[in-house]
């Protein structure tokens, strides 16, 4: 009888072990993956925010320090005003595509975002490129301003602030629009005929319940383009021809231009920091870091 | 019809109709720009305008006959295409694993595999350099094709994992409890199910690579500068109306590769 019952007991350990060991197999299938990750971008990432702390004599915030010189101080201010004017463009014009998308039939919908999508898929520089050949001084829309009598001299519209906010939020409205749609696409319609219903006019019945409803995906748009618009490096490099220093560009520089590793490496810390913590803020506010994860 | 609600909420169109005029010039500022480069790239003259005032092909005559930018695009199509192998094989083996897997830390494993999409580029560039300096692979394709990999592994996890979903793990438990040891069951029952996620993943595994830029600005030079990268010092330094033709065999292309994933999204949705 004792012999029975150990022996049951010594095959259930076996059994769970058995399981263990199969779940760790399963689990071994994404080391190649993360091996690569952690070798290749996070071990280096970790290493340079350790470089940011050491100099010759040991610890050292003397890399900081120099990120109190003012000229810092307006490349960040730039890159927070241009990350909030593109999100905010993103909105206005994200926000009502989006809103029709949802309700036109299938078919037209498809078309809409078939338009959404094709700037997705199309290379950045050659969209940076367009915008550049468009928006020069004797560009395609300079002539058509000046052919329609808009104005008589042609504008300044690239290398500087707007040629890049132009062609910034060209990028990401994508980025905005995809996750808008997704949300209003799961909004019951019955919530609008029910306030409807209930006396509502319509332009409450879209603020008092459209809105609210649609705020996941409004909140993982906005997250989504403002901090890929604080990390933008290539299109303000070209369309801001110079003018325009965002943090990413200042980390670049004072590595091709000075070699200077100690302030590239302080400059990276701080925009790692600033790019999570604004993940954090984000998410907490709306609740989305599964969807920025992807994540189970 | 005009005077029709449009929604429940009894609006009609035309009370919305700024609506609809908003979202007509949305969407055409979304398209026409980039559409624009491809009549401007027969221009025959050093000055693109359209309409071109005359036509030619002197421009892809350029292309074509530059060493340096057939160069680029042997080296760009190279890394691309080793990328989609690397990235999709890891990335839906890892995609694979963590769903299946019933472990605690497999939360904290696939965040670590997103986060070089979240993480700057510019910081991942920096770091890469710093790593491949020493081991000699900046300016190699190997080095290329390992940091265009980890870009792309996020977006593999993200496209595989949400194909696991719609599978029914069951079948595969069938097809063992029949016999079929695991590899075996992963590759003829579940793999075919996932096909379309997967093959998803690769086109933009490639994507990424092809469209590259930051990475490959600091440590793409010499022999294996990639298109990308010679497109962006070009554009850099003055606009070399060749980009014009390059641009539009790259829009042409990714038209092709954005008609190929929504074949396959449609597949995988019947």
């Amino acid at each position: 009888m004792r012999d029975a019952e150990s022996g049951f007991r010594l095959n259930e350990a076996s059994l769970v072990k058995q399981a263990f060991a199969e779940q760790l197999k399963l689990l071994s299938l994404s080391f190649p993956a993360l091996l690569l990750v952690g070798f290749i971008v996070l071990a280096p990432i970790a290493w340079l925010s350790w470089l940011s702390f050491v100099d010759a004599d040991g610890f050292t915030l003397a890399n900081y320090e120099r990120l109190l010189n003012p000229s810092y101080g307006l490349t960040l201010s730039t890159t927070f005003q241009l990350a909030f004017l593109v999100t905010a463009i993103c909105v206005l014009l994200g926000y009502p595509l989006a809103y029709i998308a949802a309700q036109l039939s299938a078919g037209a919908a498809r078309i809409m975002l078939l338009c959404v999508l094709f700037p997705f898929w199309t290379s950045l520089l050659v969209r940076t490129y367009a915008w550049l050949v468009l928006l020069q001084k004797r560009g395609q829309i300079n002539t058509w301003l000046q052919d329609w009598g808009f104005t008589d001299a042609p504008l300044r519209l690239v290398y500087n602030f707007t040629g890049t906010a132009i062609g910034m939020v060209h990028i990401m409205l994508p980025f905005m629009i995809l996750p808008l749609y997704a949300a209003m696409k799961s909004i019951d319609e019955n919530y609008m005929r029910a306030a409807a219903n209930l006396g509502a006019s319509p332009t409450q019945a879209f603020w008092q319940i459209h809105v609210p409803l649609s705020l996941p995906g409004l909140g993982a748009g906005v997250m989504v383009v403002f901090v890929l618009s604080l990390g933008f490096y290539v299109t303000p490099d070209l369309l801001g021809g110079g003018r325009v220093m965002m943090w990413s560009m200042q980390i670049e520089r004072s590595l091709s231009v000075y070699s200077d590793w100690g302030a590239a490496s302080a400059l990276g810390v701080v925009l790692l920091v600033i790019t999570l913590a604004m993940l954090w803020l984000f998410s907490r506010l709306t609740g989305v870091v599964g969807a920025a994860a992807g994540g189970k | 019809m005009l005077r029709r609600p449009a929604t429940s909420t009894q609006i009609t169109h035309l009370q919305r109709l700024w609506l609809y005029i908003l979202c007509g010039i949305v969407l055409l500022y979304l398209i026409v720009p980039t559409l624009l480069v491809i009549p401007m790239s027969f221009s025959g003259s050093r000055f693109l305008s359209f309409p071109p005032e005359t036509w030619s092909l002197r421009w892809y005559k350029a292309y074509f006959s530059s060493a340096e930018w057939r160069a680029a695009t042997w080296v760009s199509l190279q890394a691309a295409v080793c990328t989609t192998i690397v990235a999709t094989i890891t990335g839906t083996l890892a995609a694979y694993g963590l769903h299946c897997s019933r472990l605690r830390i497999t939360k904290l494993l696939s965040v670590l595999l997103v986060l070089p999409m979240i993480i700057p580029v510019i910081l991942i560039a920096v770091g890469v350099f710093m790593l491949f300096a020493p081991m000699q692979l900046n300016s190699s394709l190997t080095g290329i094709v390992l940091s265009h990999s980890v870009l792309a592994i996020p977006l593999v996890l993200i496209t595989v994992t949400a194909g696991l979903r719609n599978f029914d793990l069951n079948q595969e438990q069938v097809a063992r409890s029949l016999g079929a040891s695991r590899p075996k069951a992963f590759l003829t029952v579940t793999l075919p199910q996932i096909k379309n996620s997967v093959l998803s993943a690769a086109l933009l595994s490639f994507v990424v690579s092809l469209d590259e830029v930051v990475v490959a600005l600091l440590i793409a030079g010499g022999d294996v500068a990639t298109i990308p990268r010679r497109m962006f010092l070009a554009l850099r330094d003055e606009i070399d109306p060749t980009i014009a033709s390059i641009s539009t065999i790259l829009i042409l292309l990714s038209i092709l590769l954005l008609g190929l994933s929504q074949f396959l999204d449609r597949k995988r949705s019947k």
